[in-house]
């Protein structure tokens, strides 16, 4: 569907533009490409929930016309439990950034991940906090400048991607804004995906992240990225140190597993058969 | 569902059975003594009514969890104690301003931080009614008994579906784990409410424009309607309205006028031989039946002492207070800790009656005779 036919009054709440992400943000290409994904897949707005964190990505749910809401940072993926759980027949998206999803929502991450409940995560990593100020995030590589490590930062960052793997993600998949039709294929199959399904998308914050580490304008750290993508077969056999300031594309994951909520009805049977 | 007839049941079996005949359908809960039994329950009996049980991985992701199922459109429910309802606090919060319905149990244990998990104490009632930052209203149940456990616990989903906003109930650690005679009624005799639904042209809906009762149409997700809502503070349209200082207010005014404007429907206070007393005891939740039996005690020993027993302890019963401070001679209130509602019925009282105060923080039921003791101290100062 091209921007003349109504792509964009259908998806977005257009009283509500223009967005407040600063110029050379991700945030709106990836955006972009979550709303191509959900209409080529013909997700029902009516029965779709879109919720989004708190942070620059967490603005998100106010501009997508679905059935949307932005509670208190880190507890998406907890709300979305209880959305999807209760009524299966919701479509639910998660919309976070690297600070709400990995670091204060980090425990329910790794267990919503565990339980393979069918929401979609979609994290929008840009290596620090934006909307506090450039704070450092569980995303911000070593040696990096932020308000918070005006020294160079001394922790190693999470791989979130490896995270939701390890915790048991049946699709994870991760690819960066110099990619957004790879990002709107990968968001196709976690939508439709049954099981919990993660893609993260890298994208810049050239206005603090970008600044503070002198990485150029947003044009200059869009068109890098290309050049810090190695695709996952690739990087298995480059050491860690070729690995350094590059991070893997790719899919991660795409498994059959039994889902919470199924396995959840199963149960509901199977009590109300020996009842009756 | 135990239907129409006479069970013997725990507090916490009570509090899940009432809330399954309330019409609770989800319940997230993280295991917990003195509560953990609530959880137990639910996990069991919620699957034969098509409902649904989860543990989450925190109580942070309880709270999370059950305003998530109730946008849905379920009538949901969770239980912790004192540590784990510090935890819910934040997202406690989030269900006030977006205004979910919800029930929040805390079985009170005693003391802060871990405190002691398996004994009473009384010592949440102020986390009830201000655990959350923030100007908020607060609708909090105190139970005394096993019978109050289950009748409360569906006047709570009502309370809760009516005025769209989460219900606190307060139980504590006997009276979770104590065994008593309930009678059960038919679910089909019992007053359940639920939320007015939104049956406006999806077009024109708007989530938080007042249809003139204060209190907005719900519409759960899945059902046509496409909506926001967001914990900032928000308009009618649900978005936020941060710029403007007289919408801050009204979104305030609103949530407190939904309450305000409606105590006497919410407002539940029992009093026992007030009329004449001159001694009135403030006793509410597992102290309430000791403060009954102290007053029997002190009338055959011919003092004229009344009970006033709060059971909606927020919002507070202040007409119940009014109405005996100037013929009493004193107001004692006695509860286990040490010392909260006493700031609040002191305050009531405006120094027209004595104030005395018998708070005990020891992990024990305060018993009769304590509070007997106290009544005839306070007689033989006043005579």
């Amino acid at each position: 569907m091209s921007v003349n036919n109504g792509f964009i009054e259908k998806y977005l709440r257009t009283d509500k533009l223009p967005h407040i992400w600063c110029p050379g943000c991700g945030n709106g290409i990836v955006i972009n490409s979550l709303i191509r994904a959900i209409d080529n897949v013909e997700l029902e707005q009516e029965k779709t929930v879109v919720i989004s964190g708190i942070g620059c990505s967490g603005r998100a749910s106010g501009y997508l016309k679905f059935c949307a809401f932005q509670p208190v940072h880190g507890r998406v993926l907890a709300y979305a439990t209880g959305i999807k759980l209760y009524n299966p027949e919701l479509n639910v998206i998660c919309i976070m950034g690297d600070g709400d999803c990995a670091s204060i929502g980090g425990n329910h991450l790794i267990h919503a991940a565990r339980r393979n409940i069918g929401v979609t995560a979609v994290v929008l990593n840009n290596n620090n906090y934006g909307m506090t100020g450039g704070q450092y995030s569980p995303t911000t590589p070593k040696k990096s400048m932020t308000r918070t490590s005006p020294f160079g930062h001394i922790e190693p960052p999470f791989d979130i991607c490896d995270l939701a793997l390890t915790s048991g993600a049946t699709y994870v998949a991760r690819s960066h804004t110099y990619k957004p039709r790879i990002l709107t294929k990968y968001f196709q199959k976690a939508l439709t995906h049954k099981g919990f399904a993660l893609v993260e998308a890298m994208c810049d914050c050239p206005t603090l992240y970008g600044r503070l580490n002198k990485k150029g304008s947003g044009k200059e750290m869009l068109i890098k990225q290309k050049d810090r993508a190695v695709q996952l077969e690739k990087a298995k056999k480059m050491t860690p140190e070729e690995l350094e300031d590059k991070f893997t594309v790719g899919e991660f994951a795409n498994k059959v597993k039994p889902e919470y909520t199924e396995q959840y009805e199963r149960i509901i049977e199977q009590v109300r058969t020996e009842d009756s | 569902m135990v239907k129409g007839r006479v069970a013997v049941l725990t507090g916490n079996d009570a509090i899940a059975e009432g809330a399954i005949v309330a019409g609770m359908r989800f319940f997230a809960g993280y295991p917990i003594t003195p509560a953990s039994e609530i959880s137990h329950y639910c996990a069991e009996k919620l699957p034969k009514y098509g409902g649904k049980f989860i543990q989450m991985e925190d109580e942070i992701g309880s709270m999370a969890a059950i305003i998530g199922a109730s946008m849905a459109g379920g009538k949901s429910m969770t239980s912790t104690s004192g540590p784990g309802f510090s935890l819910m606090q934040e997202n406690l919060g989030f269900a006030i301003m977006a205004e979910v319905p919800c029930v929040v149990v805390d079985v009170m244990r005693f003391g802060p931080s871990q405190g002691v998990a398996t004994v009473p104490a009384q010592a949440d009632v102020m986390q009830a009614r201000w655990g959350t930052h923030g100007d908020h209203p607060s609708i909090t149940l105190a139970l005394s008994t096993v019978k109050e456990a289950f009748e409360l616990t569906v006047r709570a989903f009502n309370l809760a579906e009516k005025y769209r906003t989460p219900v606190i109930l307060l139980s504590d650690a006997t009276l979770s784990q104590m065994s008593e005679k309930v009678e059960i009624p038919d679910p089909d005799t019992l007053e359940i409410i639920d939320r007015k639904r939104a049956t406006i042209d999806p077009a024109q809906f708007q989530p938080y424009e007042d249809d003139g009762s204060g209190i907005c149409p719900f519409a759960s997700y899945g059902n046509g309607y496409i909506w926001y809502t967001t914990g900032i503070v928000h308009d009618e349209t649900g978005f936020p309205a941060t710029s403007d200082p007289d919408k801050l207010t009204i979104q305030i005014d609103r949530l407190y006028d939904k309450i305000n404007d409606n105590l006497e429907d919410i407002v539940q206070v029992e009093e026992y031989l007030i009329e004449d007393a001159e001694i009135v005891v403030v006793a509410y939740g597992s102290v309430a039946r000791a403060a009954f039996a102290a007053a029997d005690a002190a009338r055959s020993d011919g003092i004229k002492v009344g009970v006033i027993k709060p059971i909606t302890i927020w919002p507070f019963p202040e007409d119940a207070i009014k109405r005996v401070r100037e013929r009493a001679k004193t107001v004692l209130v006695c509860e286990m800790n040490h010392g909260q509602l006493y700031w609040t019925v002191k305050e009531i009282v405006e120094g027209k009656a004595e104030m005395a105060f018998l708070g005990q923080y020891n992990g024990k039921l305060i018993k009769p005779d304590k509070i007997l003791a106290v009544i005839k101290e306070v007689t033989a100062g006043v005579s």
